[in-house]
């Protein structure tokens, strides 16, 4: 069966665009068609080795700030008109005092802030490459396992906490094992799932912030959210669609 | 000119997409300095439209402007392109040997001339696939087509762009990124 609607199901299966019932159709087929199974490899093959070349071109330094000039500013509000008594005068330099300070409490928060968007931007580069890293040959997981029993206590004295290990095959994103990984000179445990043929790194470990809401991010074609939870970072990172991923952070946080 | 609240908005929705919106130029275009300037052209545009953009995908509907200029910019200045419809674009396909394609490696340099090398429409859909991680309904918004085209002209696309890799390597041919 090599005909063009098997070729385009093959790709739309590969990209996990078919709905349930077509990608089970498919699996189906596929157990019984080794040329679908090898082509479906030969794809990966080349999945993954676009990924690991690391095409992607960001915008450089230079078009960043064209790209701010360029645009025309927004209207400056007009400035403000001179007083004249004394009294006001030092009112004046009182609100004046003021808003400096207002603008440096202000301007420290905002850096905090921006501090912390930058650092998150870097960290989900780190996820990034520790993903790419992982889908190479041999590299995906230490415990082969579906069974979230086998898997969570493989962790044990392997790393000073315990991730929650769950399985969610039933929903279409089966538990395939899990392994010891290092992000920014750190071990964490990394979780794999699998979604049709694309897999999912779910990396945890302890945080010292409690909790913070989901930030979803898109890093050289891959789809990243990010959340804090009962004193664990999670990041969970994929090549499925960003609706997909969401999905699967709902799923492992409902904490079934 | 855009209202205040809109310009904060352009910047929070669209600004972001710089790197999508360069990446897709740079690829369609194969080279730094016209993608940097189509994409300062595609922003300007993007910008003065923004008004009727109200919610939606906004990396979409950026880069399908991007996309636009590209294009135009190909056109006007006589790119040598293979600009035609996807149907006229496949080369026979050589017979393929799947278990050793499964197996084939390829270096940043191979995989970059092969995508260069792959007619623009096929480039273009690839890079949205593979590097922008973009879905068949955003790649069908961003390309104008339909998603039943899509899908088969990204196989054909993958297709193609294996043949290519399995080509010699021709000698002191060099591309800088």
């Amino acid at each position: 069966m090599t005909c063009e609607l098997t070729q385009s199901r093959l790709h739309a299966y590969f990209d996990g665009e078919l709905d349930a019932m077509g990608a089970s159709e498919f699996e189906h087929h596929l157990e019984s068609c080794p040329d679908c199974e090898s082509r479906l490899a030969a794809e990966e093959n080349l999945r993954t080795s676009l990924a690991g070349a690391q095409l992607y071109a960001r915008a450089p330094e230079n078009l960043r700030k064209r790209l701010q000039i360029s645009l025309p500013t927004a209207a400056v509000p007009p400035p403000l008109k001179d007083s004249r008594s004394s009294i006001e005068k030092s009112w004046r330099w009182l609100a004046i005092a003021a808003s400096v300070i207002l603008a440096v409490l202000l301007g420290t928060q905002y850096m905090q802030k921006l501090n912390r968007y930058s650092q998150q931007q870097a960290m989900a580069e780190v996820i990034v490459d520790a993903h790419l890293r992982s889908l190479q040959p041999g590299h995906l997981e230490d415990v082969i396992s579906t069974d979230q029993h086998t898997v969570k206590p493989w962790f044990n004295g392997k790393l000073d906490f315990s991730p929650q290990v769950q399985d969610f095959a039933a929903d279409g994103f089966p538990l395939i094992g899990g392994r010891i990984d290092v992000v920014s000179d750190q071990p964490v445990a990394a979780l794999v799932y699998r979604r049709n043929k694309h897999y999912i790194n779910l990396f945890v470990w302890p945080s010292t912030t409690v909790s913070a809401p989901e930030v979803a991010a898109s890093q050289r074609g891959y789809n990243v959210i990010h959340w804090m939870e009962s004193g664990m970072n999670y990041w969970a990172i994929s090549d499925v669609n960003r609706g997909a991923l969401e999905d699967f952070v709902k799923l492992t946080r409902s904490g079934r | 000119m855009l209202e205040q609240a809109d310009r904060a908005r352009f910047e929070a929705d669209v600004m972001p997409h710089r790197d999508a919106a360069y990446n897709l130029a740079r690829w369609i275009l194969r080279g730094r300095a016209q993608a940097e300037d189509v994409t300062q052209e595609a922003f300007l545009r993007a910008y003065r439209s923004f008004s009727g953009f109200q919610s939606g995908n906004a990396r979409a509907w950026l880069l399908q402007i991007v996309r636009n200029c590209c294009f135009t910019w190909l056109q006007q200045n006589h790119v040598a392109e293979q600009m035609s419809e996807f149907d006229e674009l496949t080369v026979p396909p050589k017979p393929e040997n799947p278990e050793s394609l499964a197996m084939a490696s390829y270096d940043r340099e191979r995989l970059q001339r092969a995508l260069e090398d792959l007619p623009a429409h096929f480039r273009e859909i690839i890079v949205l696939r593979e590097l922008e991680g973009c879905s068949y309904k955003e790649i069908a918004a961003i390309t104008t087509r339909p998603i039943g085209t899509v899908m088969s002209a990204l196989a054909r696309a993958r297709q193609q762009l294996r043949t290519l890799l399995s080509e010699p390597v021709p000698k002191g041919a060099h591309l800088d990124l």
